[in-house]
């Protein structure tokens, strides 16, 4: 049912995102600006529904939610320390009349990342706070998407919120020399959240689109912001994450089978692989390559390229991927990339070479990583150690919670 | 806005340094006072004496307990404290970066509490 109420709360959903991106700018107290939101989306409901919805929606939820604010500010009590931001709100909003209904909102989405994802607030506050404040997503869908608990998530965020403005973290882009260790944790932020998407790791759901396609969106608005906003430039690990993202989901259809269960990647129907979109991320690939700056993301975006272009399965060129793992294995020394390693390794040389690069005393930090005894277990398989390979793909089961992988697990053991 | 910056040092850190490094610290804490002046954001600076010389205060049921010793007993202790007064979160973790104890042990950053006059 498409109701004037359900336009007016698209239509203020939509706006209100970067209309909370300016408030903050004289402002800094994102909880009051939500509410002062909020303030207004209730006056909209009442008068967009007589009026209609205003030809510039965006700078009436401005101005109005700007007025909130100082009503808000005049009513909280403690008048004298609020009165600075008293006389910013006022300022702003005479402004804003000026200009009168031509006003055009200026971007301050950046400046909003960055405050999210300020190293000084934990990584789950980040990621909790860049959803709901950038994203739009309400506390409730946050919370299940990180399967924690609703009270937990909201006390996570309220708290994340009052560090941002009783500890002072300032609501600007940082200076370009500190960009490149700031954007990190940005970057970080946003692969989280598609991951979390990509991979949920409990319950029947094995892929939340929803996070995934934000994640994507986040982070076209934040490559499109880098490239517009006056002296910065683009940055080649944004636009590799951007690629591998969109790379990765391009296969959404063919991961999961009738039944919700999971496909390997040498199994999936590649034509039900979304090719507009591998073709939009190597293009993104490409032109962050063509920059020179090589780095984890792009390295990955360019495994995941290789995984796509090839027409079968057998076409992959495992020698290539081989070389990328390696490369990632130099910046990032981890168990999980040696063992995608190992995996490209067998594929390259043989399973008994994978096999034995398995051995590595790297993975004994893995024996409880379900990934790691799937794919010994599948290794095996193809030596044709079969109760070895049922052995190992029991030991699998024991350390996985997501419905859909058991289900792959079980199907290798009774085929 | 007011932060107050603690530094937490492993005293044996510094009593295990040659007499050249004690030196070069001191010298970098000279200059670290001498940035933040010039700044115009330093407010304070306390160094503490050893916590083997800290006693603990406690008091339950209205009686008072004493302890020998800091609150926490942990290899990094409260060793001095700076004020200072910076536009932001962003200027103080830029100084407090700076601080020569950062290399080797912590330093936390809290804003002060302001009350009202």
């Amino acid at each position: 049912m498409n109701t004037m109420h359900d336009v007016i709360a698209e239509t203020f959903r939509l706006e209100s995102r970067k209309v909370i991106a300016v408030l903050l700018s004289t402002l800094c107290d994102v909880e009051l600006a939500e509410d002062a939101l909020q303030d207004a989306l209730v006056i909209a409901l009442q008068r967009w529904k007589i009026d209609g919805i205003p030809r510039n929606p965006g700078a009436w939820i401005m101005t109005t939610a700007r007025r909130k604010v100082i009503d808000r500010l005049r009513s909280a009590g403690a008048l004298e320390r609020n009165l600075p931001a008293i006389e910013a709100a006022s300022a702003a909003l005479a402004d804003d009349e000026d200009g009168a209904s031509d006003l055009q909102i200026p971007d301050e989405r950046l400046k909003l990342i960055f405050t999210c994802c300020h190293p000084a607030l934990g990584q789950e506050a980040q990621v909790g706070l860049t959803l709901q404040t950038l994203g739009g997503l309400t506390t409730p869908e946050i919370a299940r998407a990180f399967l924690v608990p609703e009270p937990t998530m909201a006390q996570r965020l309220v708290r994340a919120k009052r560090k941002i403005r009783d500890a002072g973290i300032p609501y600007e882009v940082p200076a370009s020399s500190e960009i490149p260790a700031r954007l990190d944790a940005v970057l970080t932020v946003l692969y989280l959240i598609f991951n979390a998407g990509y991979a949920a790791s409990e319950g029947d759901a094995l892929i939340r689109h929803d996070l995934c396609d934000e994640a994507i969106r986040l982070a076209r608005v934040l490559n499109a912001l880098l490239t517009d906003v006056p002296g910065l430039t683009e940055d080649t690990e944004a636009l590799g994450l951007l690629a591998l993202m969109l790379l990765h989901h391009a296969r959404r259809d063919a991961r999961l089978g009738t039944v919700g269960d999971l496909i390997p990647l040498e199994e999936q129907e590649r034509a039900r692989w979304r090719h507009d979109e591998i073709a939009e991320g190597v293009a993104i690939l490409d032109r962050a390559l063509a920059l020179q700056r090589r780095g984890p993301y792009q390295i990955q975006a360019a495994i995941s390229a290789l995984h796509a272009q090839a027409a079968q399965a057998e076409d992959t060129d495992w020698a290539q991927i081989l070389v990328l793992y390696g490369a990632l294995y130099d910046l990032h020394p981890t168990p999980i990339v040696a063992l995608n390693r190992a995996v490209a390794l067998a594929m390259q040389a043989g399973p008994e070479a994978g096999l034995t690069a398995l051995d590595d005393p790297v993975f004994s930090e893995l024996q409880s990583y379900y990934l790691y005894h799937a794919a010994r277990a599948d290794l095996l398989r193809r030596c044709g150690r079969t109760d070895a390979a049922r052995q190992a793909y029991e030991t699998a089961l024991r350390f996985t919670d997501n419905a859909a992988e058991q289900a792959y697990l079980r199907r290798r053991i009774q085929p | 806005m007011r932060y107050m910056i603690l530094i937490y040092n492993d005293p044996t850190v510094f009593m295990s340094m040659s007499q050249e490094q004690q030196g070069a610290e001191f010298a970098a804490y000279m200059a670290w006072n001498q940035e933040a002046a010039q700044r115009g954001v330093l407010r304070d600076g306390i160094q503490l004496q050893p916590a083997n010389l800290a006693t603990t205060v406690r008091v339950r049921d209205g009686k008072t307990m004493l302890t020998d010793g800091p609150f926490a007993e942990t290899k990094e202790v409260l060793g001095g404290i700076y004020v200072i007064d910076c536009a932001d979160l962003n200027e103080a973790l830029d100084l407090a970066a700076k601080i020569p104890s950062a290399r080797h042990s912590s330093v936390e950053v809290r804003p002060i509490m302001e009350l009202p006059a």
